[in-house]
């Protein structure tokens, strides 16, 4: 579903990925881990489409990005840190808006579907400043739902999160998989979402150091990230 | 009909969070206002020398009113990464830019209905003969600020310093609008024969046409910058 071959990017002279390959299947779920300056953002970046490589091929369903942004930007559900919400809007207008944008049809309908998915009924009419960090990522989650992507990338999805959100995030990811929707996801917590995956890549410093199937319990991959990157998770 | 219902999306987005934050509009008026009280202070309404600047005050009143909308506009797109999100859906990245493009439109045309009676009133300044003429000025006039301002106001937009960098880009750029849309207004209140300043609108079109076309053609570039 996802090919990416020979992938380097570089800014100015410094250079953020080396030569980075994998393919992601139909159906698959991977977790990118590294640690900070690793270029998992960079990665993500570019597998979103909104930044190219230097040089490198990124193929998905067989069609090189390149060639096919707004077709391939159709099939893509992106949750990053920041939410992409209007701060001034209320999270239906918010949601409406992002809905015409992808051309959702029944759009209403569906985004009362996404909303109760998130449970954010209640919040429904709210202005999107008034919610706190986790309705805010609930929010961003049916932001990212209201397509129904083929594809999801998540990048560092739990960051600041409290615990209903972090359980409703799991529910969610958990559904993806069941829908056999292929899942990126980057992040540096090994304590979330990890164990879903199916496989695990390690970044250090722009390169791919560990590309296997998740058979490891939690401790085991804490270990081997640790002689992979140097430094404990 | 795809392209422009987007943009039209857009358009509708950034009037509900102007309803709501009023953020925008509120500082474009108080401006506004605070110019007209200026100038009225300044120059003695009786004496003919306002009627002779009078197409200068309004245009430095709407496009200096207008930086500050334009200022604001891409704003709220870098908060949350909500451009980033822009870029993110299936659209073309012009769409982008001409939803913006349009919500600046309106939220000066919105300025300028709301100003320009009271200039005429505090400025004791007759409304022209030709004030058809005059509206069709201050239309193009603002579109073609309005098209290149939007499209600098993304540039810069990415900078440390966008609101101090804004005027700097936009107003040599603007020159020729400036000039077509002063000359063409003093025709207008001047009641000087239709063939004397026919040509300044004339140029305020061709720059409006120049302003919408380039910048379409280059904001995915500036977009990926």
């Amino acid at each position: 579903m996802i090919e990416v071959q020979n992938v380097t990017k570089k800014i100015g002279d410094k250079v953020i990925l080396k030569n980075i390959s994998f393919n992601v299947e139909e159906g698959q779920f991977i977790t990118v881990l590294g640690p900070n300056g690793a270029g998992k953002s960079t990665l993500f970046k570019i597998l979103s489409l909104l930044m190219k490589p230097t040089s490198g091929v990124i193929k998905i369903n067989g069609i090189a990005v390149n060639e096919g942004g707004i077709a391939l930007r159709q099939k893509l559900g992106v949750i990053s840190h920041n939410s992409f919400l209007y701060d001034s809007l209320t999270a239906r207008d918010n949601l409406l808006f992002y809905g015409k944008m992808y051309g959702v049809k029944k759009l209403e309908e569906r985004v009362r579907e996404v909303i109760q998915q998130v449970g954010l009924e209640l919040s429904f009419y709210q202005q999107v400043k008034t919610f706190s960090r986790g309705m805010l990522q609930r929010l961003a989650i049916a932001r990212c739902l209201l397509n129904d992507p083929e594809i999801v990338l998540f990048d560092e999805p739990y960051t600041g999160l409290d615990q209903q959100a972090i359980d409703i995030l799991n529910n969610v990811l958990k559904t993806l998989k069941q829908r056999k929707r292929t899942i990126l996801m980057i992040t540096h917590n090994f304590e979330e979402g990890v164990e879903l995956s199916d496989r695990i890549l390690i970044l250090n410093r722009g390169e791919l150091v560990f590309d296997e199937a998740n058979l490891y319990d939690l401790k085991s991959l804490k270990e081997i990230y640790r002689k992979k990157v140097g430094i404990s998770a | 009909m795809t392209f422009f219902r987007k943009a039209l999306a857009i358009v509708e987005k950034d009037i509900k969070a102007e309803f709501h934050s009023k953020e925008m509009l509120s500082v474009m008026l108080v401006f506004a206002l605070i110019m007209l009280v200026i100038f009225n202070f300044a120059f003695d309404v009786k004496k003919q020398i306002v009627n002779d600047i009078f197409p200068g005050i309004i245009w430095i009143t709407f496009f200096f009113s207008g930086l500050l909308g334009l200022n604001r506009s891409f704003f709220i797109e870098k908060n949350q990464d909500c451009l980033l999100g822009l870029m993110l859906a299936p659209v073309d990245r012009s769409v982008i830019f001409l939803g913006k493009m349009l919500s600046n439109f309106v939220f000066l045309l919105i300025i300028e209905i709301l100003t320009l009676p009271l200039f005429f009133i505090f400025l004791n300044i007759p409304v022209p003969q030709k004030f058809g003429f005059f509206l069709i000025i201050l239309f193009f006039g603002s579109l073609g600020f309005v098209a290149i301002g939007t499209f600098l106001a993304a540039l810069a937009a990415n900078t440390r310093a966008s609101d101090i960098l804004l005027p700097v880009l936009l107003f040599p750029v603007l020159i020729p609008v400036i000039l077509g849309s002063v000359a063409a207004t003093k025709g207008v209140f001047f009641n000087l024969p239709f063939s004397e300043w026919s040509i300044w609108l004339k140029i305020l079109g061709v720059y409006d046409l120049l302003f919408i076309v380039v910048p379409l053609m280059l904001f995915e570039i500036l977009l990926e910058v």
